[in-house]
């Protein structure tokens, strides 16, 4: 008998989750970080026997009526989200070790929901099914909105309850084409199926096939933020705990990139091309205004909030240039921002609850009091703005290489993105960091990063500068996706795909 | 002229005549048994005799009895058997919460004695006396079996004899609770007069569709429509006041202004009994009646449904938004939920023999999933109170987390299925119809209802800011409840996170058996 090794993966953080019901007061997150640290351990093997070439996908059936399977699987691009959140989990866990007990909520419930939310983020990521994926897509709102809405800010509620009904919306549009897909696959097919390789091989009509397409793209675009649709994340970041919106932004926010490449592209590749022109406009205003937007944030908060949207717009654009390069660089972009805005939020987290406080302005001359903080504040932001050496520079460069391939104008703009980064990241540094010592920062910030804060930042950092350096142990993974996804979009590819540099 | 005897097919109408015969009963008992004694022998009688009317249910499924029952006035087919067992189980579950005295310190949720005027000494008297009306239990059980036959006629006259002996002791039940009790009589009043003028409506429509075919039987009208002797007219006009009946029953708008009041001012376990096991008849004769009977029309009736049901989504949603009281509140949710149900009635999509589901297994799924969380919701109603009774003003909920999150939980689970969020019976209920109406060709349909949905998600998530994130109000508490209350409450939260992690046994199962015998 084979090991389910994929459903294996996903029920560890579940378990740990149903653990946490149990009154274990101190243990809480101790057993967390156990259940954490053993989700990255399996999918650290599980890693290697995908690269290894094992088989391991699994498929059973689970709701015949709807033509619905238990399929998990994997490729490149959903093995390098798992180890994402596989990796990401244990860090939050971590960087919240000290989350007050503020009446309300124990830490306890902040652990059982985030190990809850790592499961279902988990199998999103692994579905095969189109109906198993759309389940767990709208499941992850449960978790998210109570660690929203249960920790965080004053205005928390309201914020939870702004990122449930935008999620909800586009997760219902998308409701709507996945049971027309239903329908179709039983219309052209005779029997109902949820199966993605399935269904990617039906001859689905061009005019419905559009259709279907933007419905599934309306709840991924409202998911990887993207002007106009972007307005919940800055105040749900602005509300939530630092590692709450590590989760959001980093993991869960990916599903919205995520899942254009592997269902916009790959159930319809010639709806795909054809809003592509839409697509590279918006990912442009994407990249312009939550570049802007930053720069003219008051709150660190916000700031990285936009940051992010702005991010996204690189990696839609990547997706949308339809070049193996582009793709490859965009699904690149997706690890690599994780592991960067992760550092980020978390080490502005480590800020405020010095401070007490979020804004700039209450910040200044932050390098004398705490060199160390300050330190890995510039790392973080630098990874934000894609210095060379950073992972994230390979990304954005091979995105903006991908868009050149195809149109130089898009790439034009979007290095304008490049520049804006610039300029929010050190104005940001300069605002907080530099500067004579403020009497507030001089009271507030007595003591740098602790032996724990430490931790939680050092293997971020590491992360990103080994992928800085050596991008190919991440890039052979991605190429043969973004080249098989390439090719069954059917787009040629207008330069030689490479990825072999830095070995 | 020859009057052949009809014949009785016993077995096959056992579970009927089981809960008739306990009904009965249950009446002599209150006639004959001591007053200290009559809860738990009408308890036990109910249990008894529901557990085994479901017992010899599935014996008869088992060895698959079918067919038409007492010449062709009822029928035992698929859809029947499924109606029969839900309608049992949920008959149950609901008629356990009659029975709770722990939460009201020793006394039911009934009026100590309905009869006297609300605060007049006489009733103050019958207070002091700890009297209780245990007539409560053969009225439901009569009430019971009113839907089971309701949900297996085959016959409109069949259809409007069960609707009555459905109604009327309801129409009783709304008036018997404990608080409020002017409330409770207004509702029960209203509720009457409105349900009346309703039977009316049903009782014309049944006259013009003999009118048209020259029988009441299903499958006469069916054969009269594809060789019609008269014009369109009488059929349908008939036909409108046959929907006029049936809908009221379900509640759709525009004849759901009796669901809010009478939710409200009847006796909680009465509401949740009303809001499960009536919608579950109702909808099955709808169902019935519209494929069976009027099958070959339904070129003329799916514009009209479909338009009903638009309202319906739309107005039980935007009316539940401004709802304060969690009582009004799961009343307009219930209407929404008929307007969804109506999303897959108008789809009226047959499954294929690959597999697919058809409308009636997705309303029968959707329907299942409804009223477990509706069984739950509802014993939850009844737990939360403070010195005057229930609480049911959506602030008192407020902070219901901290006080019992294991309470707090399972109303929160209830929550998210009447959304349809993933991991509950109500999403996959909600995909289920959806994608029915659009086999059926109804994709547009699905479009409004999907808005619906957004709207409502806003409703349900309202009650679970107000328990997770809200502060405790003074002097609210959670009763201790004895099982009468939790048994319900356990089951339906079980059941919901069952039926959306495995719905495919029942979902296969409504799907295999669900083809009407015509």
């Amino acid at each position: 008998m084979t090991i389910p090794w994929l459903t294996l993966l996903g029920l560890v953080p579940l378990v740990g989750a149903a653990s946490l019901l149990l009154p274990v007061k101190e243990l809480s997150r101790v057993l967390g970080m156990f259940f954490g640290l053993l989700t990255a351990v399996l999918a650290i093997v599980v890693t290697t026997l995908y690269v290894g070439g094992a088989a391991l996908a699994e498929q059973v059936p689970w709701i015949p009526a709807f033509g619905a399977w238990w399929a998990l699987g994997l490729n490149g691009m959903s093995l390098l989200m798992v180890v994402l959140t596989a990796l990401l989990t244990p860090v939050v866990l971590l960087a919240e070790w000290k989350l007050p007990n503020a009446g309300r909520w124990s830490p306890q419930v902040f652990v059982a929901l985030v190990l809850f939310l790592e499961s279902l983020s988990l199998f999103t990521f692994m579905a095969d099914d189109v109906l198993l994926f759309y389940l767990f897509f709208e499941a992850t709102l449960i978790p998210m909105y109570f660690l929203i809405g249960g920790f965080g800010g004053e205005r928390r509620a309201a914020a939870a309850l702004k990122f449930l009904l935008f999620s909800l919306a586009g997760g219902l549009v998308m409701l709507i084409s996945v049971v027309g897909l239903g329908v179709v696959s039983t219309d052209l097919g005779g029997t109902p199926t949820y199966l993605l390789a399935e269904l990617a091989k039906l001859p689905i009509g061009a005019e419905l096939g559009r259709w279907l397409m933007v419905g599934f793209l309306v709840a991924f675009i409202v998911k990887a933020p993207m002007v106009p649709v972007h307005t919940w994340l800055p105040t749900t970041a602005e509300q939530a705990t630092p590692g709450t919106s590590v989760l959001l932004v980093g993991i869960l926010d990916k599903i919205g990139t995520f899942g254009m490449i592997k269902f916009c592209l790959g159930l319809f590749p010639e709806a795909s091309l054809w809003v592509a022109p839409v697509m590279v406009i918006l990912a442009l205003i994407s990249i312009i205004y939550g570049a802007v937007a930053a720069i003219g944030s008051t709150n660190l908060l916000r700031l990285v909030a936009y940051t992010s949207i702005s991010h996204f717009g690189f990696m839609v654009l990547g997706i949308y240039t339809f070049t193996t390069v582009g793709v490859s660089g965009s699904i690149f972009y997706m690890l690599n921002h994780g592991f960067s805005t992760a550092a980020l939020f978390l080490v502005v987290g480590f800020l405020i609850n010095r401070r007490g406080s979020a804004m700039v302005a209450d910040f200044g001359g932050v390098q004398k009091v705490a060199p160390i903080l300050a330190g890995v504040f510039l790392m973080a932001g630098l990874s934000g703005l894609a210095l060379p050496g950073m992972s994230s520079f390979v990304s954005e460069f091979m995105v903006l290489a991908g868009a050149w391939s195809r149109q130089p104008w898009p790439a034009a703009v979007a290095a304008l993105g490049t520049v804006l980064a610039a300029v929010y990241i050190m104005l940001m540094y300069q605002r907080t960091m530099t500067g004579p010592v403020t009497e507030a920062s001089a009271t507030h910030i007595t003591a740098d990063l602790n032996a724990r804060e430490k931790w939680v930042v050092a293997p971020l950092l590491a992360i990103i500068l080994l992928l800085g350096f050596v991008p190919g142990i991440a890039l052979d993974l991605v190429n043969p996706t973004a080249a098989a996804t390439i090719s069954h979009v059917g787009a040629p590819d207008p330069v030689a795909p490479f990825g072999g540099e830095g070995k | 002229m020859n009057i052949t005897a009809p014949t009785f097919e016993w077995l096959e109408l056992a579970p009927v005549l089981i809960v008739l015969t306990a009904a009965i009963l249950g009446v002599v008992i209150e006639a004959a048994v001591p007053r200290a004694y009559r809860l738990v022998s009408q308890v036990g009688l109910m249990v008894v005799s529901l557990v085994a009317a479901l017992a010899v249910l599935v014996e008869n499924f088992v060895s698959q009895r079918s067919g038409t029952l007492v010449s062709a006035s009822m029928v035992l087919d698929g859809p029947a058997y499924l109606a029969w067992a839900a309608l049992l189980v949920f008959g149950l579950l609901s008629m356990l919460l009659f029975a709770e005295r722990r939460l009201g310190n020793g006394s039911t949720a009934f009026a100590a004695s309905a009869a006297a005027v609300p605060g007049s000494v006489s009733e103050s008297e019958a207070a002091v006396a700890q009297h209780e009306h245990t007539e409560v239990f053969p009225l439901a059980l009569f009430s019971l079996s009113g839907m089971l036959v309701f949900a297996a006629a085959n016959d409109l006259l069949t259809a409007f004899v069960a609707l009555e002996v459905m109604s009327l002791p309801l129409y009783l039940l709304s008036a018997m609770a404990r608080r409020r009790r002017l409330l409770s009589q207004e509702a029960a009043l209203k509720y009457f007069l409105l349900g009346a003028l309703s039977s009316a409506f049903f009782l014309f429509g049944i006259a013009l569709v003999y009118g048209y075919a020259g029988s009441f039987g299903f499958r006469d009208i069916a054969t009269s429509i594809g060789a019609p002797v008269y014009g369109d007219g009488l059929l349908l006009t008939g036909m409108g006041f046959l929907a006029i009946g049936l809908l009221f029953k379900i509640g759709a708008v525009p004849f759901h202004n009796w669901v809010p009041d009478v939710y409200v001012g009847a006796p909680s376990p009465v509401t949740g009994f009303m809001a499960i096991c009536t919608k579950f008849a109702a909808v099955m004769a709808v169902v019935r009646v519209f494929y069976v009977a009027l099958g070959a029309e339904r070129w003329s009736w799916q514009p009209l449904i479909a338009a009903i049901a638009v309202l319906t989504m739309v107005v039980g949603v935007v009316i539940a938004v401004a709802q304060t009281d969690i009582k009004r509140l799961l009343a307009y949710s219930s209407i929404s939920h008929a307007g969804f149900i109506l999303v897959a009635v108008v789809g009226a999509s047959v499954g294929t023999a690959a597999g697919a589901s058809s409308s009636l297994a997705s309303i029968v799924f959707y329907l299942v999933a409804y009223g477990f969380a509706t069984v739950a919701s509802f014993a939850a109603v009844t737990m939360v109170r403070d010195a005057a009774g229930e609480v049911h003003s959506i602030t008192g909920w407020s902070g219901l987390a901290r006080r019992n999150p294991f309470l707090a939980s399972v109303v929160a689970l209830a929550m998210l299925s009447f959304a349809g969020i993933p991991l509950t019976g109500g999403f996959i209920g909600k995909w289920a119809v959806f994608t029915a109406a659009w086999r059926g060709g109804y994709s547009w349909l699905v479009a409004v209802a999907i808005v619906a949905s957004v709207v409502a998600a806003y409703v349900y998530f309202k009650v679970i800011i107000a328990m997770f994130f809200g502060e405790p109000v003074a002097g609210v508490e959670v009763g201790k409840a004895s099982g009468f209350t939790l048994v319900p409450l356990v089951v339906g939260a079980a059941a919901t996170l069952y039926l959306g992690l495995f719905p495919g046994q029942l979902l296969d199962l409504a799907t295999a058996v669900g083809t009407f015998l015509r």
